[in-house]
């Protein structure tokens, strides 16, 4: 029999704010454990939580952008269960009154456009992180870092709208990139700023009725859902085709086993007792502020393009790709503010800056590459101090070593020669060296030129300035006939 | 007199006039300690040292400032479920033995820049649960009126000190009666405010939706003074009223007459002692006599309100107790075989019987399956006792009831039968449910000599007609002069 997956998503995403959302703890990443904690966060006796206003704005942005009804009045819920890094052993949430409901959002999977339902967007706490040091084998003692702990997070669940992994991936490129261009996340997967768990379930292709749901939690990229979700599809499609029936369970991605396990019951059987938290009072979102919010949604990616197309002069095919993700449309602008000539830093950037970031796998805000280093090369070139060929291998200097380009230059000696004398001198030995060449072309045979000032660059290791050695070889062979 | 007997207002007067010094005071109040305390053990801890070197700064301030604030110098004592930075805080429990917080509850730093001197921490029921302070995991506080009997809970050690003379103000917690009742009990003044007129930041919550920290005192001019000090909006607690607050001792004086008081009629039903119900129906006619104008009301959902109390309470607490693991702080087992076994016996043997009562109470009324049958109908039963006070204020100012249903009872009276207990306040619950503030102000005493208290209950916000109508009852009798032999 054919199957087909129905997946519904729920993603976690943590907010840019500056500080977490019920107390003034900096949410910076990084910092010596248990360094970015107060009372409040720590769940001390009688601290009150206080909602960051900046989170609730964020999280209404982003429920905005998802085409999501907002909810009048929003509240917040505790979800109760114990765990060491959840110090009060509940979770601010949202349950009863979540703060976005009922939208959808277009993704483009394959050369089909679908909409995706969004059942609802949520705000919540993040717990902290656990560590598990093995002594000798065994685990003596757990350590705790809590600075993670009450970051703020929105949820996003989706309604089960998505039928291949391919989908899925569309899915979830989608709503990085628009909580991107939100400006709400920077969705730093390896920082943990973007969390999946998929719901994934089998049904016979083309029937109606869904097959058993099996929720996966613990998946930290977009590769390791895709990978994840591959396995599943596998798995169940085996469990189905042998007669068996799939169960109802959280599974975990095992990264080392490259494939899902099902938690201990215990793990996952927990009744959470949600209930209205009475610390926290009931929000009222008037129309005014959701109006406000809508007024000032950042710049997104269409208006980007059109932008940059009427801004910069800029070919659609250009414009397409550089605000086909926002840090590289970020990027891009940073590099104009120093290097102002935008066409030929696009061109710099869609070849040989995304072949480098490509190759490593990196986000452009991730690259020791920075608009600075870019721009500045993108200058010398123009002022002719370098060739644009002597320009990449620069920008290869640059990648590994993180030094700017002017002292590379200065360093490897790479200063283009401009010098007429120098050049002239060079070219009297390519002349001397390649009579008969030199004689063909007098004879007419010009496309042979090429030969002779690749030899010229060769004898000047790249440094002569091309346009030079083009003008002052042609006048040589030409005076002296 | 001795300094010890002075209401704090008093003691205020005379260290303005530097006729006294809060050195002395703090010296006196210390000395008294030392001779009732064996007797009524009211104290969990005693911070001499620290209350010696504040009330040196405050004799400072009241020789150096022209108006030093209103409580420079006077000593404060403070129920041990409020945090005061460096200072141990156990909440009557165990599981908090040793747990010295790091910072200080909003109503520390504001009776800290008023001026006040703080002296020790007080006995109470384990993390406010209880009505008789048995519940502590420490110590049994004795009624200093008949040291055979509770002086009510859970903030019976701040009742019994100030009944004793051994300190000149408290700070209690009222949940669900807890101020009012060992009020009542002790024969002295204790104050539920609004919820949200003080900020609950740094009070150890039992029901947050409940939870308000208030003052018990000698007098009703000194707890207008004490709310005056802690009251107010504050920032770090989202449901802190954002509303001015008046100065309450000028509520202290103005005239009754006319003012509307209405009697429920469900208040003086079965159960209530009668003595309790003489004393009560007395005051109340002596109220009617200065000018107020008494009438019968009804709140017909009384009766629900403790079943209501007790779900929305205990739902509550099952999960703000939840952070007592052993993971964090306070008290952790031994030897623990992994981590559901640490949190299964820090928890067994750090919580007492009735706090583990109550978690399991409440877990089970928010559990999956029994949420819409218990803690949402109390919700609702909870909306319909608010709506009967709110429909009550239509027609009077106030409302006067009994504060508990007979006078202070006998340790280990009620130990064996928790219902039993907790209908000890059922006069006192309903308004924490309906949000509404009230006092309870000594009206006479029992045959046997055990104080008695009246309950006036006034609207939302509305502490100032509560502080003129007991001042005006209590400055026109006697019962407040009258104190304990110790």
């Amino acid at each position: 029999m054919d199957y087909e997956p129905v997946i519904g998503m729920e993603i976690h995403t943590e907010l840019q704010t500056r500080s977490k959302i019920f107390c003034g703890c900096s949410t910076a990443f990084g910092a010596a454990p248990n360094t970015q904690v107060c009372p409040v966060c720590l769940g001390m006796p009688g601290v009150l939580p206080v909602l960051n206003k900046t989170a609730l704005e964020y999280a209404i942005r982003t429920a905005l952008a998802l085409h999501c009804s907002i909810t009048e009045h929003t509240s917040f819920d505790r979800k109760n269960y114990y765990y060491p890094d959840l110090p009060k052993n509940y979770q601010i949430s949202q349950n009863y009154a979540c703060l976005g409901y009922g939208g959808w959002v277009e993704i483009a999977s394959g050369r089909e456009k679908k909409r995706v339902g969004i059942l609802n967007v949520h705000l919540e706490e993040d717990a902290g992180k656990n560590f598990h040091p093995e002594t000798g084998g065994r685990e003596e003692y757990s350590l705790v870092d809590l600075n993670r702990t009450g970051m703020p997070l929105i949820e996003i669940v989706s309604a089960p709208d998505l039928h291949s992994v391919e989908d899925a991936m569309a899915y979830m490129a989608t709503l990085k990139n628009l909580l991107q261009y939100l400006e709400v996340s920077d969705c730093r997967m390896q920082e943990g700023h973007l969390r999946f768990e998929v719901n994934l379930s089998l049904k016979s292709r083309g029937a109606q009725e869904l097959g058993t749901r099996v929720e996966i939690k613990n998946l930290n990229s977009l590769r390791t859902a895709k990978r994840c979700m591959e396995y599943e599809i596998l798995r169940q499609t085996e469990v189905l085709q042998s007669g068996g029936a799939v169960v109802q369970e959280t599974r975990l991605w095992d990264e080392a086993e490259g494939g899902t396990r099902a938690m201990r019951s215990k793990e996952y059987a927990q009744d959470y007792r949600y209930f209205p938290d009475p610390d926290l009072v009931e929000f009222h979102i008037t129309k005014e502020w959701k109006e406000e919010i809508e007024r000032h949604l950042p710049e997104l990616q269409e208006a980007k393009k059109m932008r940059f197309i009427r801004e910069y002069g800029l070919p659609e095919y250009d414009a397409a790709i550089l605000t086909s993700g926002k840090p590289l449309a970020d990027y891009y602008e940073a590099c104009l503010r120093i290097y102002k000539n935008p066409k030929m830093t696009s061109n710099w950037i869609m070849t040989e800056f995304l072949r480098e970031l490509n190759n490593r796998e990196m986000e452009p805000d991730e690259c020791p590459l920075t608009p600075g280093h870019l721009g500045l090369l993108l200058k010398l070139i123009e002022q002719g101090t370098i060739s644009g060929k002597i320009g990449k291998q620069v920008l290869a200097e640059m990648l590994e070593t993180g030094n700017m380009p002017d002292e590379i230059v200065k360093e490897k000696g790479w200063v283009q020669i401009r010098d007429q004398k120098e050049i002239e001198d060079i070219i009297e030995q390519v002349m001397k060296e390649n009579p008969d060449i030199v004689e063909s072309i007098r004879g007419g045979k010009e496309k042979a030129m090429s030969f002779l000032v690749g030899q010229v660059m060769k004898k000047s290791q790249g440094k002569a300035n091309p346009q030079l050695v083009n003008k002052i070889l042609l006048e040589k062979i030409k005076s002296s006939s | 007199m001795d300094a010890i007997e002075l209401t704090a207002y008093e003691a205020r007067e005379k260290l303005g006039k530097r006729e006294i010094s809060s050195a002395e005071l703090v010296n006196a109040v210390m000395e008294r300690i030392r001779v009732v305390e064996p007797k009524i053990r009211a104290y969990l801890t005693i911070t001499e040292d620290a209350a010696l070197k504040q009330a040196k700064e405050a004799d400072q301030r009241l020789s150096s400032e022209d108006h030093p604030p209103p409580l420079t110098g006077i000593p404060v004592a403070v129920k041990d479920n409020i945090c005061i930075r460096g200072v141990r805080t156990t909440c009557g429990s165990k599981i908090l033995q040793n747990f010295i917080p790091p910072y200080n509850a909003t109503v520390i730093e504001k009776l800290a820049r008023a001026g006040a001197v703080f002296i020790g921490k007080t006995n109470m029921d384990e993390f406010a649960m209880g009505s008789s302070t048995e519940n502590s995991a420490f110590q049994i506080t004795r009624n200093p009126w008949d040291l055979e009997r509770i002086p009510g809970g859970s903030s019976g050690g701040s009742a019994a000190c100030v009944a004793a003379d051994a300190a000149f103000l408290a700070l209690g917690s009222d949940t669900g009666g807890s101020i009012r009742g060992p009020a009542s009990y002790c024969g002295i003044v204790g104050m539920k405010p609004t919820y949200g007129r003080v900020s609950r930041y740094g009070l150890v919550a039992y029901g947050s939706s409940l939870d308000q920290i208030g003052p018990m005192t000698k007098d009703v001019k000194d707890a207008a003074l004490l709310l005056s000090a802690i009251a107010g909006h504050d920032p770090r607690d989202s449901t802190s009223a954002d509303l001015s607050c008046p100065d309450y001792a000028l509520a202290c004086g103005r005239d009754i007459k006319g003012l509307r008081i209405g009697v429920p009629r469900e208040y003086f039903a079965e159960g209530l002692d009668k003595e309790v119900e003489h004393r009560v129906q007395a005051a109340i006619m002596h109220l009617s006599g200065l000018g107020a104008e008494i009438s019968e009301i009804s709140l017909p959902h009384t009766e629900y309100a403790i079943a209501c109390y007790y779900l929305c309470a205990m739902a509550e607490a099952s999960s703000n107790l939840a952070r007592y693991d052993g993971a964090h702080y306070g008290y952790r087992t031994k030897d623990a075989e992994n981590i559901i076994d640490m949190y299964s016996r820090t928890r067994a043997e750090g919580f007492g019987t009735e706090v583990k009562r109550r978690i399991m109470l409440g877990t089970y009324a928010l559990s999956a399956g029994y949420y819409d049958a218990y803690y949402l109908k109390a919700l609702k039963v909870r909306t319909l006792i608010k709506q009967d006070f709110e429909r009550a204020f239509e027609n009077v100012d106030l409302v006067a009831t009994p504060v508990a249903p007979t006078p202070a009872f006998k340790i280990g009276e009620k130990t064996q039968d928790p219902l039993t207990m907790y209908l000890s306040d059922i006069f006192t619950i309903s308004l924490n449910l309906a949000g509404m503030c009230g006092i309870s102000v000594p009206c006479g005493f029992s045959n046997g000599g055990l104080p008695i208290g009246l309950q006036l209950i006034a609207d939302i916000f509305k502490e100032e007609t509560l502080f003129t109508a007991a001042y005006a009852f209590e400055q026109s009798t006697d019962h407040h002069k009258r104190k304990p032999v110790l």
